[in-house]
């Protein structure tokens, strides 16, 4: 049968996609716990000296600081307009939809180079000067179309009657909203994680509208000259990832919450009716 | 009916146009307090868009909504004294049974304890006691069934309206479910605005009925008059099964009219308006109500002479298909109410006559 063969294909493919995707993570971790600024084997032996000296580097720590003010920020907003959009396109009449749900998803089709320059000469021209400020802004615009696309998603498979038994049960359109709405919805608050990963790696509007601090990425783009500090890189890269990692487990449990199947056990109270 | 309450629904000519197509075409209909009442009708025949501009979740293109005899057509659904058992029950799936009931007491703030004793006692209305910590998926659907409604019971609303609230059951529950849905009803004495496409089960629960199609409601009666004197041909087609006949008015005598049928033979029935002869007309005739050659009761009786064409036993009854002389069937359903007699046994392909009485005959004009 030929179901019973494919499991062993499945599993060669399944294998190679394994090692693809974690073998240079594994050698990430492997150099920077190796005591050498060269990458090459043979290893020179177990260190956490780098992991200490990342902790000691004020301007590594700054730029990270600034990464997750920008995307905590950038991600927090775009998941609340994101919101209040896909809200607005799905459950209000209003003229002109489809181009304002195709405005609002330009930022996925417009090149990052081409929006960071445009986004350089409109501040330049209004004056404002680069800072986090305009970064955030721009992570701001690139992420929307990633929540307002998750929270719609979330929002299309939501009965509309629920919305309309809460109004028949005397219930105001805010009240509906916070006790029904939002609660349904919440799995979709995964989508300000991918908001936030979204500005937390992202690198070519951040160095065109960055001002003078940097962000992570920016800053690691320059440390990359320097061969002796490069080991530290690594250790933090390990770190971010780690971070990333609890993040989406931290997701998958809200998603899991959000379906209310296994909030607690069953009551034991025995079977009444029909 | 008490004439000095006001009706707990009126409508007056409610319109309600979709884009071009005409949903529903000015519906009047008042609905007293206490009644239960139902709105039958085909997919689409816009009964549920009548109860949804009831309810206030659509707004009619003209007409007007009068709840206890006021107006409010300016009322939000939330402010209305209306509530509503969905189709699919919509129960609010991330929260516990104890809150989905409780939900509209806490829209008000009524004190916990009193939200406490009243879910309880709702819940014990609908039988469900005990349940308040599960979750709606964590109950079948006849249980999610009476949660809806305990959740929209427990107001005391003016008017229930239920939207095809029997659906999504099997038959078997959907029978008990009528009966209960029925005596609970009596219970609480509450307005019941009915939605359903299932004849059977508007006859069952309905003091009144009105029957729709095409946004409009034919007839509005009670269940026998419904059955024993349809308005329209629609309505005696839906509604049971019915034989029709066509024919043009010959003559009438005192309240009886003479029908020719053509290639048959004249039919007699009760005239319920005044009609000039010459007039083509529909006779129904219900299946149950012919019989074959015998002469029920006294007095004039109507005759026809037929083929039969087929013969199916379903159990309690059989029912014949005799095909007449102008070339169309007709059904009579005899009841099997004794053994068949030796050697009388009816065959197919016996010639007969079908009887029936002139009172079992409806007269349509469309």
């Amino acid at each position: 049968m030929l179901s019973l063969r494919r499991p062993g294909l499945l599993g060669l493919y399944y294998l190679v996609l394994l090692v693809l995707l974690y073998v240079p993570i594994g050698v990430l971790l492997l150099f920077s716990v190796n005591d050498a600024t060269v990458f090459g084997f043979p290893l020179h032996g177990l260190t956490g000296h780098w992991y200490k000296d990342m902790l000691g580097n004020a301007e590594l720590l700054e730029s990270l600081r600034s990464s997750a003010l920008v995307a905590v920020g950038s991600s927090l907003t775009a998941t609340a307009l994101g919101t209040l959009a896909a809200i607005a396109l799905l459950r209000f009449k209003f003229g002109g939809k489809p181009g304002f749900l195709a405005v609002a998803l330009m930022p996925l089709l417009v090149p990052f180079l081409i929006l960071g320059v445009a986004l350089l000469i409109l501040f330049a021209a209004l004056d404002v000067s680069r800072s986090l400020w305009t970064v955030a802004a721009a992570h701001t615009v690139v992420s929307m179309p990633y929540t307002l696309l998750i929270v719609m998603a979330r929002l299309v498979g939501f009965d509309t009657h629920l919305e309309e038994a809460a109004q028949d049960l005397g219930a105001s359109y805010f009240y509906t909203l916070r006790r029904v709405v939002l609660p349904l919805i919440a799995p979709a608050m995964l989508a300000w994680l991918v908001a936030f990963t979204v500005s937390f790696d992202e690198f070519v509007l951040a160095s065109f509208l960055i001002g003078r601090s940097p962000t992570l990425p920016v800053f690691l783009f320059g440390q990359l000259r320097f061969a002796n500090r490069f080991p530290q890189v690594l250790a933090l890269a390990m770190v971010v990832m780690l971070v990333s990692l609890s993040l989406v487990v931290l997701a998958e449990r809200l998603q899991r919450l959000g379906t209310g199947a296994s909030l607690g056990p069953p009551e034991p109270a025995a079977e009444t009716g029909s | 009916m008490d004439q000095n309450k006001p009706p707990a629904v009126e409508l007056v000519r409610l319109a309600k146009r979709f884009e071009g197509s005409e949903a529903v075409r000015e519906v009047s209909l008042s609905i007293a307090q206490g009644e239960f009442f139902s709105l039958l009708g085909p997919s689409g025949c816009g009964k549920t868009t009548t109860l949804r501009m009831i309810a206030g979740f659509e707004v009619p293109t003209s007409g007007e909504v009068r709840l206890l005899g006021q107006d409010v057509l300016h009322v939000p659904p939330n402010r209305r004294n209306i509530n509503i058992v969905f189709q699919n029950y919509a129960l609010f799936p991330h929260l516990s049974v104890f809150d989905n009931v409780a939900f509209s007491l806490q829209v008000k703030r009524v004190p916990a304890q009193e939200i406490r004793r009243r879910v309880a006692e709702a819940l014990s209305m609908v039988r469900l006691p005990g349940t308040e910590r599960r979750k709606p998926g964590q109950l079948s659907g006849g249980q999610q069934q009476r949660v809806a409604l305990a959740r929209a019971l427990i107001n005391r609303p003016a008017v229930l309206l239920l939207d095809e609230p029997l659906g999504a059951l099997d038959q078997k529950l959907r029978k008990e479910m009528q009966l209960e849905l029925k005596s609970l009803q009596r219970e609480v004495g509450i307005t019941f605005i009915y939605v359903t496409h299932d004849q059977e089960e508007a006859l069952t629960m309905s003091d009144r009925i009105a029957v729709m199609n095409q946004g409009q409601a034919l007839q509005v009666d009670d269940p026998r008059s419904i059955y024993d004197r349809p308005a329209t041909r629609f309505v005696a087609d839906f509604i049971g099964t019915t034989n029709f006949l066509s024919g043009r008015l010959r003559s009438r005598e005192g309240s009886l009219a003479t029908v020719e049928v053509e290639g048959v033979g004249d039919v007699l029935a009760p005239l319920p308006t005044e009609l000039s002869p010459g007039r083509t007309l529909t006779l129904a005739i219900r299946p149950e109500r012919m019989h074959l050659g015998r002469v029920s009761g006294d007095g004039p009786t109507n005759r026809v002479r037929g083929t039969v064409a087929e013969i199916i036993f379903i159990g309690d009854d059989t029912q014949y298909f005799v095909r007449l002389a102008n070339g169309e069937r007709v059904m009579v359903r005899e009841q099997n109410d004794a053994p068949p007699a030796e050697g009388s046994r009816i065959q197919v392909g016996q010639s007969l006559t079908v009887e029936w009485a002139p009172a079992s005959t409806t007269i349509l004009l469309d």
